[in-house]
């Protein structure tokens, strides 16, 4: 069986892949980038599981990642010292289940109503938690959060850990593991029917199936992988706080998800890793990392509703037949209005910034590649829209490159099929 | 006591009808378009925004007569070059989008004006008291936004049931779909339908700003609730809206005049096993109050109040 | 006298004050192929929603080889072992031809919610699968996304997700509606394949199709069945012939 060893490759690559990671990136802050990652993998997946696979758009995901945190954090000081046996790279479990808990609880509420009621309901029980999260202050720990020490529970092979590079293995085997076990989920009788029921619920009922039934059983187990991402979460960071079960942390998994595309299942994947890094990597260097974030939203749902992974996708047939090569002077070509355009947005944007934020207290004047100018005179806005319109032009005008080679590549591989 | 429950239902009936300035809007624009539009919310704050920024160069008057009309531009133009282009991907992906538009607005309101309130003041015309009742005076302001709220509502009514734009409105309203066949130019009419809510809702921010809080979070807090209302008075339903915003406003201003909790009425026991929220006094619930109503009617009444359709 | 498969008793709907099903009483009789004619509007389509579950009844009852039915969601009436395909073609667009059948099966084979084990795994599910496609003929385009397809073959399709769970009683609804000349004789010996050794019940308006196929015809007009009875029966029924026949030939 050819196909089953190439599977396996896959998974052991990954596998490689993930603990090959820390020695290539050493440093002690893409360690705790690629911990993050990790865990919103995993937490992106969970997500897709409901809009993906089951066409569930939930406003409220963060409800089962934040409570499944604060149960682990609870659970890790009561067992602390030896109190109870166990051994930490289990806790995730204990997540797990509390996410399955509420999953169970809040999904037989919500899944009774599918399109823009079950939006609605997941935004208000989201909201509910939010609320409920500052007046229950002894589970929540008010504004401040809970804290907790993850080195506490016993160790094992003598691990006990402390160093970052232990939790980042913990994370990255966890990773693995509800990697595979998702996609298992969607190669299943379940799955399958979950796809059924997104596309078309009313047949579904048709075939047998209770499209309740299947909503709630997906939403369970989204829960139970949410909870074992934010039981991931509260051993990472030792502290949660309300924030992780708030809107905007449901909001980000949303936004992370849709980016990455939820058509495909590693899509998620490929937006849990994108988003985190930026969101990394940007908010040191631009105050405005939330607006990029938000525009790069919009960007993909007017433009690629795919997200990245169906962009991607769209070039698989291509790759296959080898035409790829066709499409890159024109991708080349394009790139140049794009960047340009892109440089004169940023320019706007972090022009802006500096202007309106940051004017004030540190002055108006900004160093872009060794230049001074001054935000507060004409200059650096007349370059920036300058570029803008210049992008826009040349792109459009460029524009035509690259739909005649994808017209071009696309009737080669048809000629190829029917040949 | 009398004193409390005058000045709440006042107060309530004020945010009430607040509430239904931003949902009437919201109503109408999920009934005609299918989306519901979780950026509704954000033009409120751009009104406030836009108020204080004129009123702090001009005057509160022309801020109050031209905010409106920049939040409605701005919401035509959202619809023209952005939702419209997003139409095709479906009714998921329009949520979606107004839900990014949302996000981005909050990120722009914030790099104008700061994350902290800004001084949006009520004019000094309509700063005084108007009346006293029991030694707890209550301002003329309040008077003012209770009577744009109402003339807004008149002005709507007068609209929606005679003139010819109205009567297309309430049959999309009854009947979805059939407004493209009766032969309108359907985009054109979105275009407005989605520009005077805005509008709508930048009205309501421009008066509301001074009494409330003008602050970059205040979408965020309000649109919610709104999602509430719209809900639990059925979607698409008009005078579910109505109903269920004076609702929301009332429930929502006596919760937070109440200072009991469980604990004062059962005594302490109960402490032992709900914790906290034994403890917890009505006051401090009463954000949690309309996304528990919000659930329950769901499950109990999916239509909501006064609305015909399952969503 | 053989045993009946499907039992409609007096049943009744209304859409708010206007009454469209006024009392239809109907017995179809196990391995009998059935047609239900009648004018546009007559309520065809809605006493198939009725019967499948997918609108509730406002009176009477609908038996299931004797099992009350009556209110019972689709899913259930479905696992009983009924059936049946939309006018309006009701598939899963972004599945594979393969995958839409296989979504018809796999209840059937007791599959259920499980998540437990790879659907690829499973042989009796795929054989059934692969034995439904070569019945409707489509082998050759099982990998195609179901959305893409031409008409006629998402009606085949649709035939096929109907029959794959291997209900006793089919119901069509309009199964050659749109179709070409040479289209509808291919549907029509698809449906007297797939409907051998079941209980047929179809709405059609191409009476060709109903004269060539059904065992027994039921005439619905305004919501109540007028005539029952054989084809040539129901060929020289006066009232039938005033009611719908006679418009018919007038088109």
């Amino acid at each position: 069986m050819r196909s089953s060893l190439g599977r396996y490759a896959l998974w052991i690559g990954l596998a490689i892949l993930f603990a090959a990671l820390p020695h290539i990136f050493t440093s002690g802050t893409s360690l705790t980038k690629m911990s993050l990652m990790g865990i919103m993998i995993i937490f992106a997946l969970s997500y897709n599981m409901l809009l993906g696979q089951t066409g569930m758009l939930s406003f409220g995901h963060a409800v089962y990642y934040g409570l499944a945190g604060f149960m682990v954090v609870h659970f890790i000081n009561r067992a602390s010292g030896g109190a109870w046996p166990v051994w930490l790279p289990f806790v995730p479990l204990i997540g797990g289940l509390t996410g399955l808990t509420f999953g169970i609880i809040f999904g037989w509420v919500s899944t009774t109503r599918a399109g823009t009621a079950f939006a609605m309901i997941s935004l208000g029980l989201g909201e509910l938690v939010a609320a409920c999260s500052l007046i229950l202050r002894g589970f929540f720990g008010g504004e401040e959060g809970i804290t907790t020490n993850r080195t506490r529970l016993l160790r094992l092979f003598g691990y006990n850990f402390g160093p970052q590079v232990q939790v980042y293995y913990l994370i990255a085997a966890w990773c693995l593991i509800c990697i595979a076990a998702m996609y298992a989920i969607t190669r299943t009788p379940l799955g399958r029917m979950s796809n059924a029921v997104r596309e078309n619920p009313e047949r579904a009922q048709f075939v047998g199936y209770s499209t309740q039934m299947v909503r709630f059983l997906s939403f369970c187990l989204s829960g139970f992988f949410a909870g074992i991402a934010g039981a991931l979460a509260a051993i990472n960071f030792e502290i949660m706080n309300f924030l992780s079960v708030s809107a905007v942390q449901s909001g980000t998994v949303l936004l992370m998800t849709y980016i990455g595309g939820v058509g495909h299942f590693f899509g998620p994947i490929l937006g849990a890793v994108l988003i985190t890094w930026l969101q990394s990597s940007l908010s040191d260097l631009t105050g405005a990392w939330m607006l990029y974030f938000g525009l790069l939203f919009i960007f993909v749902i007017m433009f690629s509703p795919g997200g990245i992974a169906g962009w991607i996708m769209l070039h698989e047939p291509l790759a296959r037949a080898g035409l790829l090569m066709r499409l890159l002077p024109a991708y080349l070509l394009i790139a140049v209005p794009v960047l340009i355009a892109l440089a004169g947005i940023v320019g706007l944007i972090e022009f802006g910034h500096h202007y309106l934020v940051k004017g004030a207290t540190d002055g108006t004047v900004v160093r872009v590649l060794g230049v001074a100018l001054d935000t507060a005179g004409p200059w650096p806005w007349l370059i920036s829209v300058g570029l803008l319109a210049a992008g826009l032009i040349l792109g459009r005008r460029l524009w035509p490159v690259v739909t005649d080679a994808w017209n071009g590549a696309s009737a080669e591989l048809k000629r190829r099929i029917s040949a | 006591m009398l004193e409390l429950v005058i000045f709440s239902s006042l107060n309530g009936v004020l945010y009430g009808m607040l509430l239904f300035m931003l949902a009437s809007g919201l109503t109408l624009i999920f009934s005609m378009m299918g989306v519901l539009n979780f950026a509704h919310a954000s033009f409120y704050m751009l009104g406030a925004y836009f108020g204080f920024e004129i009123s702090r160069r001009i005057g509160f008057w022309p801020g109050f007569v031209v905010a409106p009309l920049l939040v409605g531009a701005v919401g035509a133009l959202v619809e023209r070059y952005g939702l419209r282009q997003v139409h095709r991907h479906g009714h998921v992906a329009e949520l979606l989008f107004t839900f990014g538009l949302a996000f981005v607005i909050e990120e722009l309101v914030q790099m104008f004006w700061g994350k902290l309130p800004v001084d949006y003041r009520v004019p000094a015309s309509l700063d005084f008291t108007a009346f006293t009742l029991f030694q707890t005076t209550y301002p003329a302001y309040r008077m003012f936004m209770l009577l744009v709220a109402v003339g807004m509502f008149v002005f709507l009514l007068a609209i929606l049931t005679r003139t010819r734009v109205g009567l297309i409105i309430q049959a999309a309203l009854t009947h979805p779909n059939t407004v493209a066949m009766l032969g309108h130019d359907v985009p054109r009419i979105f275009m407005m339908v989605f520009g005077v809510g805005s509008a709508l809702a930048g009205l309501a921010g421009v008066i509301a700003g001074p009494a409330l809080v003008t602050q970059p979070s205040m979408a965020a807090l309000l649109g919610p609730i709104l999602f509430v209302v719209v809900v639990v008075g059925g979607l698409g339903s008009l005078p579910g809206a109505f109903v269920a915003s004076l609702l929301i406003g009332l429930i929502q201003t006596f919760a937070v005049a109440i200072n009991l909790s469980l604990s004062d009425i059962f005594g302490s026991g109960g402490a032992a096993i709900f914790g906290d929220l034994w403890q917890a006094t009505v006051a401090q619930l009463a954000p949690v109050i309309p996304y528990l109503l919000l659930v329950l009617i769901l499950i109990f009444r999916p239509t909501g109040l006064m609305g015909t359709r399952e969503t | 006298m053989s045993a009946v498969a499907l039992s409609l008793k007096d049943i009744h709907k209304s859409f708010g004050n206007t009454p469209i099903i006024r009392g239809v009483s109907l017995d179809v009789p196990v391995g009998e192929r059935h047609a239900i004619i009648g004018p546009n509007g007559a309520g065809k389509s809605t006493l198939f929603h009725l019967i499948s579950g997918r609108f509730p009844v406002s009176a009477g009852r609908i038996l299931l080889r004797g099992e009350d039915i009556t209110g019972l969601p689709p899913y259930q009436i479905n696992r009983r072992g009924l059936s049946r395909s939309f006018q309006v073609t009701n598939i899963f667009p972004r599945l594979s031809v393969f995958e839409n059948l296989r979504c018809g099966v796999l209840w059937s084979l007791g599959y259920r919610y499980s998540f437990w084990r790879f659907v690829e795994g499973l042989r009796d599910a795929r054989e059934r699968t692969e034995e439904v496609m070569e019945q409707i003929g489509m082998t050759a385009r099982r990998a195609i996304p179901a959305g893409v397809l031409t008409y006629a073959e998402q009606r085949a399709l649709e035939i096929g997700i109907t029959i794959a769970g291997g209900a006793n009683v089919i119901m069509l609804d309009e199964p050659t509606a749109g179709m070409s000349r040479s289209e509808t004789e291919n549907a029509v010996e698809l449906i007297r394949k797939v409907s051998q050794g079941r209980t047929l019940i179809m709405v059609e308006h191409d009476m060709s199709v109903v004269f060539g196929l059904a065992d027994t015809i039921s005439v619905l007009v305004y919501g109540q069945i007028i005539a029952t009875g054989a084809p040539a029966a129901i060929r020289q029924n006066r009232e039938v012939r005033e009611a719908y026949l006679g418009q018919a030939e007038e088109h």
